[in-house]
């Protein structure tokens, strides 16, 4: 199975004006490894998913996430946001988004991974060590370490 | 504490895992235990039902309907959506916790009220449904505990008379074998244990045959209580049990049959029902559900089946009675018609009886007097045996040529009607009876009438009071008798599918929805 992360999905230090920008600017590297197929159809499905709630989640995280018939491999675009960026968490701007790409269909596998994604979200230790990762090829092995490695 | 809780979200890839284990580390960190069932993308894990039974409370953090939500019932929850837990684990916690602190003391009559409504045993009762389908749902739910006792009570009567031969019918029911005298310690069991009579005395006589059988005779006598108690429980949850049972005894009692003991059922429910609804002063209140509702509902149930079903009954059967003695001298096959229509009707309630305790009467007169020449009470015993037999073999031959028309345990119960048509044991047909009243008692009355007109007409004879295919050595003409059972089951079948079918189409898919809800696969 391809890796949900790998180095060129990382951006180390994401300048974003809001959070459209910022899922756009991650979406783009997504389809740069052709993994999604149609970048504004894509982008389409994520506005629409966060339009039902915002996906800011406590501990400064942006979560944009959708599933979308023009992902081909599911995939996570990780952008450290230094200067923040707000996803509509209550407590404040969000340094860390996660964009999550799980295609339309496909088998429950890749959707265990994501829920293992998740489920490391809300751990501050995960959070802090992809703030502390010297470069983007470390924040992507640890990654798909922490996800992949179960 | 120990909690369970849902999480569930629209796109069930991000906040229903984030809420799990958010929830289960803020658990962790407040020294409670938190099991969680993310009903995601990823599919569900249920939750197994002993972790459900030792939790304390349930957190409900689903944004999508939850998915077997009455697994849950009767337990303190706190309701706060996917987002809340997301966001505020600790606060969630802190919520649940209070939840179960203020919910309801053991012991109290609020605490009654939630156990009652607590899982325990399951009823096909759903919420926010017409009136019609929750009396089909109260039915179903009353027929289908009562179903075990048909075919554990019937499949034991048919193995005392596999194993007993056709003597033992004899050595149970009374009579004269070989020169000795039995007394009958058959009718009336358990409620009435002849005097005199004992497991020795059934042994000495019948052998291990007839224990089989007396075990059988005792499962069967709970079949209209449960089938009652059950229909009560449906309708006024655990409140309803014990009139329901009480009432149900009753029917068996006065012979009311499970007619009576749908009567009993409906009644003891709607009591119940209202009884719980009352508004009682608290000191009350914590009595209610353990002494004054069972009190209370016992003697209104008690003295409604009495007086207002037993006394007509009673005044009923001494009334055929004397009109089927009056009969007796009427033309052959038009009292084998009429006898087996009183034998589909009730299935052993008491125009069954009326009809069956003629015949036997009969029988027991005709073989004291030991007269030659054809015997036309020998005749009637055989009609009624014969007209006893077709309900449930026609069940079975109903269940078996077009199942889907029926639920899963109908078409078991279909398979176990075989054994209990053959050895005459008319209550296996009971179980569809109860269900679809208006549909199967008319197959069943006209399948038998066939039956018995046909005896008649075929001018067989029986000399014994009891046994089904295992006394057919006691019967002349036999090949003739199997025919006129077999005709008779063909039409009783027939008839039964083609009333099932007038609404085919609605009654597969209730049948295929009652399936899924006591898990069977369709």
């Amino acid at each position: 199975m391809t890796d949900l992360i790998t180095e060129e999905l990382v951006v180390l230090d994401l300048v974003a004006s809001d959070k459209v920008d910022a899922t756009r600017q991650l979406a783009a590297k997504l389809q740069a490894a052709g993994r999604v197929t149609d970048l504004e159809g894509f982008l389409a499905d994520v506005a629409a998913r966060e339009a039902q709630m915002a996906t800011g989640m406590p501990g400064g995280i942006g979560l944009p996430h959708a599933r979308s018939e023009h992902v081909t491999v599911p995939s996570l675009g990780l952008a450290r946001v230094p200067a923040g960026v707000d996803f509509g968490a209550p407590d404040g701007p969000a340094t860390l988004v996660f964009l999550i790409a799980a295609p339309a269909g496909g088998g429950s596998e890749h959707l265990t991974i994501l829920a293992a994604l998740a489920r490391r979200l809300v751990r501050p230790a995960f959070r802090q060590t992809i703030i502390d990762a010297p470069d983007a090829a470390s924040v992507a092995s640890y990654v798909q370490g922490e996800v992949g490695g179960q | 504490m120990k909690f369970v809780a849902v999480t569930s979200c629209p796109t069930g890839i991000a906040h229903t895992y984030m809420a799990a284990e958010n929830l289960e580390q803020a658990g962790k960190a407040a020294g409670h235990d938190v099991q969680v069932e993310t009903q995601g993308s990823a599919g569900t894990v249920a939750l197994s039902d002993e972790v459900i039974a030792a939790a304390d409370g349930v957190i409900y953090a689903a944004d999508l309907e939850v998915k077997g939500k009455a697994r849950f019932a009767g337990k303190p929850y706190i309701d706060v959506g996917v987002k809340k837990a997301v966001h505020d684990g600790p606060g969630v916690i802190a919520a649940a916790v209070a939840a179960v602190e203020n919910a309801p003391k053991a012991g109290t009559a609020e605490a009654a009220a939630m156990a009652a409504a607590a899982p325990g045993p399951a009823t096909k009762v759903t919420r926010d449904v017409g009136f019609g389908t929750r009396v089909r749902q109260w039915l179903m739910t009353g027929v289908s505990y009562m179903i075990p006792f048909v075919a554990a009570g019937g499949i034991l009567i048919a193995l005392g008379f596999l194993f007993g031969g056709d003597d033992v019918v004899t050595k149970l029911y009374g009579g004269t074998l070989n020169g000795v005298t039995y007394a009958d310690t058959a009718d009336g069991v358990p409620a009435i244990f002849p005097t005199g009579g004992n497991f020795d005395l059934i042994l000495s006589q019948a052998g291990f045959a007839g224990i089989l059988f007396y075990l059988g005779k005792v499962s069967f006598f709970m079949l209209v209580p449960i089938l009652s108690g059950f229909i009560a429980f449906a309708i006024a949850d655990r409140p309803g049990l014990v009139p329901g049972i009480v009432g149900g005894l009753l029917a068996g009692l006065l012979g009311a049959g499970f007619l009576g003991g749908l009567v009993s059922g409906f009644a003891a429910g709607a009591v119940a029902y209202y009884m719980t609804r009352i508004k009682v002063p608290k000191g009350v209140r914590g009595i209610m559900p353990v002494v004054v509702i069972p009190l209370v509902s016992v003697i209104v149930v008690g003295l409604f089946m009495i007086f207002v079903v037993g006394k007509p009954i009673a005044a009923a059967t001494t009334w055929l009675t004397d009109w089927l003695t009056g009969l007796s001298g009427s033309t052959a096959v038009v009292l084998g018609i009429i006898l087996g229509l009183m034998m589909g009707f009730d299935l052993g309630g008491p125009i069954n009886k009326v009809a069956y305790t003629f015949a036997a009467a009969g029988l027991t007169t005709a073989i004291a007097t030991e007269s030659t020449g054809p015997q036309p009470a020998l005749q009637i015993m055989a009609a009624v045996m014969a007209a006893g037999m077709s309900p449930p073999l026609g069940m079975a031959l109903a269940t078996a040529v077009r199942s889907k028309l029926f639920t899963q345990a109908e078409r078991d119960n279909g398979l176990a009607c075989w054994l209990l048509g053959a050895s005459f044991i008319t209550e296996g047909a009971i179980p569809f009876a109860a269900a679809h009243p208006l549909r199967i008692i008319p197959s069943t009355m006209v399948g038998s009438a066939v039956t018995g007109g046909l005896v008649m007409l075929f001018g067989n004879e029986l000399r014994a009071p009891h046994g089904g295919i295992f006394v057919i050595a006691l019967v002349s003409k036999p090949l003739l008798y199997i025919l006129a059972i077999a005709i008779g089951t063909v039409v009783t079948a027939a008839m039964t599918i083609l009333l099932m079918s007038l609404d085919a189409s609605k009654t597969e898919s209730i049948a295929a929805s009652e399936d899924i809800q006591e898990g069977v696969a369709a």
